[in-house]
């Protein structure tokens, strides 16, 4: 046994097995994508960049019940609200502070009308903080720009909900 | 006005010399962090040009429009002058490489005793480096590179000792022209394999990279050191493990001759197959790289003067002995 492993040294073959092991693994199959041209695939539950929704007729779907402002655990929704002409009540401020935001995907899970939702977009980061104070406008062009993938991935999620 | 011809003459030599080692460093750069990525399943740089082959040259880019930074309490003259020493000597040692039978710039008879004698002074800049920063770890890592490149100096001296003996002359053109039969890498094969470890603590490189070692000393001797300083440190760091890949090619690779002196091989340019036994060589430190942890730092001096030490010195005698018993020593 001592003698085994003497040899072992002195041949360095553990070494030398590393060597030939690490030539196999050169020409395996990569595992890394190359990332800004590929991308790798996205659950459809994944929680990114949050968006506001319209139903088809272009109605707003948020019915300001601030539900989401209550469940969020970061405090990073700010909603007010007032009665419109046809006595609906909907929201003139909705503001997400993106910096405060932990992504936890309780807003979206709170809410009755699938109206605020964290879309698959993960590539937003910006120049300046104030850049990522999130208003209603800016919600709503993300809900306009992403509307097919958001709601095609709410129905293949709806079983599981 | 001969004399400034003959200045002019020697500048454009140097020129030719020095311009394509720093582009073939910027190139092994990028080879070796490719093999690396490669060796762990990633793709390693391949954006910036043809499969990544000018990411090095972005990041020097980088380095250089970077802001250097001297810390307060460092002592600027040292400070300022530790990598320029460090890049100096790495590519000063080069003037005695011979990249095949006439590309040499100085072909002294003692060539393997320069190269020997500057890659010794190289542990200044480390030194100096460190001490300069006046700062913890920079300290503690030039202290470790000074006693780890010496205690590694003495195998490597005495690996020396091996081939002079089958060569009898210090010429490094001798040297490779004495291995036309036979490459000294076959009889002296043990021989090969210490100075190749050797050369890997020499500069420093995984598994002996303790001056720099992130875990313990955050980047050794380099940490205070930003911008084109610390580009130039890296620079010649990398300088350097070019020359050792070339010195272990010249002393026991056969330096620029073909393997085999048959028509298509040896029709070839030498400074083709020299190109070749560094990036062969320069391929096996990549992959050691990629596959060893780092050594303890007791385990590296036991390394150096308890196994590596006494076993090139037993290896002398033998070379010796069998040279006078068999009358092969050379005239």
């Amino acid at each position: 046994m001592k003698l085994n492993r003497f040899f072992k040294i002195i041949f360095l073959s553990e070494f030398i097995k590393g060597i030939f092991i690490a030539i196999k693994e050169i020409f395996s199959k990569k595992k890394t994508i190359n990332y800004p041209f590929e991308k790798g695939k996205i659950s459809p539950r994944f929680r990114g960049e949050h968006a506001l929704r319209r139903y088809p007729n272009g109605e707003e779907r948020c019915i300001a019940c601030k539900l989401c402002e209550a469940v969020c655990p970061a405090q990073a929704i700010t909603i007010e609200n007032e009665e419109r002409s046809d006595g609906s009540r909907k929201t003139t401020r909705y503001d997400i502070d993106m910096l405060k935001c932990i992504y936890c995907g309780l807003c979206e899970e709170s809410c009755p009308v699938d109206a605020i939702v964290q879309g698959p977009n993960f590539e937003f980061s910006t120049e300046t903080r104030e850049e990522l104070y999130y208003n209603k406008e800016k919600l709503l062009e993300n809900g306009d720009r992403w509307e097919s993938v958001l709601a095609e991935n709410i129905k293949l999620d709806k079983p599981y909900r | 006005m001969e004399t400034f011809l003959q200045i002019y003459n020697e500048t454009y030599k140097i020129l030719l010399l020095l311009v394509p080692i720093l582009v073939s460093v910027a190139l092994i750069v990028w080879f070796d962090r490719r093999v690396w990525g490669f060796v762990q399943k990633r793709k390693g740089p391949n954006v910036v040009g043809p499969f990544g082959l000018f990411q090095t040259l972005a990041d020097a880019l980088k380095y250089i429009f970077k802001e250097i930074i001297i810390p307060a309490s460092a002592n600027k003259i040292v400070f300022i002058l530790a990598p320029i020493i460090t890049m100096t000597l790495a590519l000063s040692a080069w003037a005695v490489i011979p990249l095949s039978d006439k590309m040499v710039i100085a072909d002294i008879n003692v060539g393997i005793l320069y190269i020997f004698a500057i890659s010794s002074l190289s542990v200044y800049g480390i030194i100096m480096g460190g001490w300069a920063s006046n700062s913890k770890y920079p300290f503690l890592g030039a202290i470790r590179s000074a006693a780890q490149m010496v205690s590694y100096e003495v195998s490597i001296g005495i690996i020396i000792i091996n081939v002079l003996l089958c060569v009898g002359s210090l010429n490094l053109k001798d040297i490779v022209m004495a291995q036309q039969n036979l490459w000294f890498v076959v009889p002296l094969f043990p021989m090969f394999v210490v100075f190749f470890i050797s050369a890997l603590a020499e500069t420093n490189r995984p598994p002996f990279d303790l001056p720099e070692a992130e875990a313990e000393l955050v980047a050794g001797y380099q940490t205070e050191y930003s911008g084109m300083m610390y580009a130039m440190f890296w620079l010649g760091e990398y300088a350097n493990i070019l020359l050792l890949c070339a010195l272990g090619s010249i002393l026991f690779l056969g330096g620029w001759l073909s393997p085999v002196d048959i028509y298509p091989l040896n029709a070839i340019p030498g400074i083709f197959w020299m190109i070749f036994k560094i990036l062969i060589l320069f391929f096996m430190f990549a992959l050691i790289k990629a596959i060893v942890p780092r050594y303890r730092y007791d385990q590296l001096m036991r390394l150096g003067w308890k196994i590596f030490l006494p076993f090139s010195l037993i290896y002398v005698v033998l070379t010796a002995s069998f040279l006078v018993y068999f009358d092969l020593l050379p005239k």
